[in-house]
């Protein structure tokens, strides 16, 4: 049965297009026919991340408008068959993102994929809370850092509330990505550590994303970090990730802060 | 970085920690409870109105919520008497 997804944290750049991508990326990887949805009306930027800025030609609000059929506006990815991309709109305005109309596409979704990743925009106006409407599973992308702790658990408040599941009352499965994460900081005391995030938001741990350089290299290439480089530490990380989300069992690897000998010696600080 | 900040430098992230526990026990309250005061007022408005005609603004809902005990408060000022009808 297919399943809906929502990428949501209520601050801005804190990842979730890139884990939108990434998770995306790999869950199809597994076979899985996928399609990822950019919800962030006037700021698109799924496509550009997934490399297919240039291929757009019909977007999400085309199809709740009816102005084009679904077929039409899903961009195929051309490295990997079963992921799909539905872009947003960069031109229109968010008002024309109706409530009737996103149910409409989303049930279309539902009947042609196995999992419908939706990439939440900013905030906790409309936008985000009809990307987090139809959701059955939400993945809070969160910063170890105080003011991104803060906003997601606004968020996750409002999944409790405002989504439909939390409406029928039944339960809106709820997991932490912590993305950015410092090992070398944290353990130094000058970064939230996993257990502090974890204490404080209070739901399950669904992976741990390390600040890394080839996050930022993949994105510069236009293709998901799950796609570029498999045996980078985000990108494994993203993969233990999406594993999860298909409900398999896999112990969490916390990144390790110890350096060698060779990285003491000649390299840079992380920090 | 000298010697004496060596010694004697704190770690941030206890206190990181501490300020959000703080600031979120105090947040999680107060956003649960603008729904439940707002749905209250309407619904004693409403009750109230059957009976006694009444402006929206005499009616005053606030909620206390402390660790021990937690108050509702009610503030309703009605009509003076002679437009009151009793049904």
């Amino acid at each position: 049965m297919a399943k809906v997804l929502v990428v949501t944290s209520g601050k801005g750049g804190v990842g979730k297009t890139t884990s939108t991508a990434a998770l995306g990326a790999a869950l199809a990887k597994g076979g899985q026919n996928v399609c990822v949805v950019d919800f962030d009306v006037g700021l698109r930027n799924l496509d550009l991340v997934m490399g297919a800025e240039r291929r757009v030609v019909y977007d999400l609000i085309n199809v709740v408008q009816g102005d084009a059929k679904l077929a039409q506006a899903l961009i195929k990815d051309k490295r990997c068959e079963t992921l799909s991309l539905l872009p947003a709109s960069q031109t229109r305005d968010k008002d024309n993102l109706t409530a009737e109309g996103v149910e409409r596409v989303m049930g279309e979704l539902r009947e042609k994929f196995d999992w419908i990743i939706c990439d939440s925009p900013a905030g906790i106006e409309r936008g985000a809370t009809l990307a987090m409407r139809h959701a059955d599973v939400a993945v809070v992308v969160t910063n170890p850092e105080v003011s991104s702790v803060r906003d997601s658990d606004r968020i996750i408040g409002l999944l409790d509330s405002k989504t439909e599941r939390a409406e029928r009352g039944e339960e809106i499965q709820k997991h932490l990505l912590l993305t950015r994460y410092d090992p070398v900081r944290a353990e130094r005391g000058d970064m939230l550590k996993v257990e502090d995030v974890l204490e404080i938001l209070a739901i399950p741990l669904l992976g741990i994303i390390p600040e890394s350089a080839d996050v930022l290299r993949a994105s510069n290439l236009g293709t998901p970090v799950t796609l570029s480089d498999a045996t980078s530490a985000p990108a494994q990380a993203y993969m233990d990730a999406a594993r999860r989300l298909n409900g398999e069992k896999i112990p969490m690897v916390i990144p390790d802060g110890r350096r060698s000998l060779f990285g003491k010696l000649f390299g840079r600080r992380a920090a | 970085m000298n010697l004496f900040n060596l010694f004697s430098k704190r770690t941030t992230a206890p206190v990181a920690r501490e300020r959000l526990q703080m600031l979120l026990a105090h947040e999680r309250a107060v956003v649960g409870q603008s729904d439940l005061v707002a749905i209250l007022r309407e619904e004693i408005l409403a009750v109230i109105a059957k009976h006694v005609p009444v402006e929206r603004d005499k009616v005053q809902v606030k909620m206390n919520r402390e660790d021990s005990v937690s108050t509702l408060e009610v503030d309703i000022e009605l009509p003076p008497v002679p437009s009151m009808k009793v049904a």
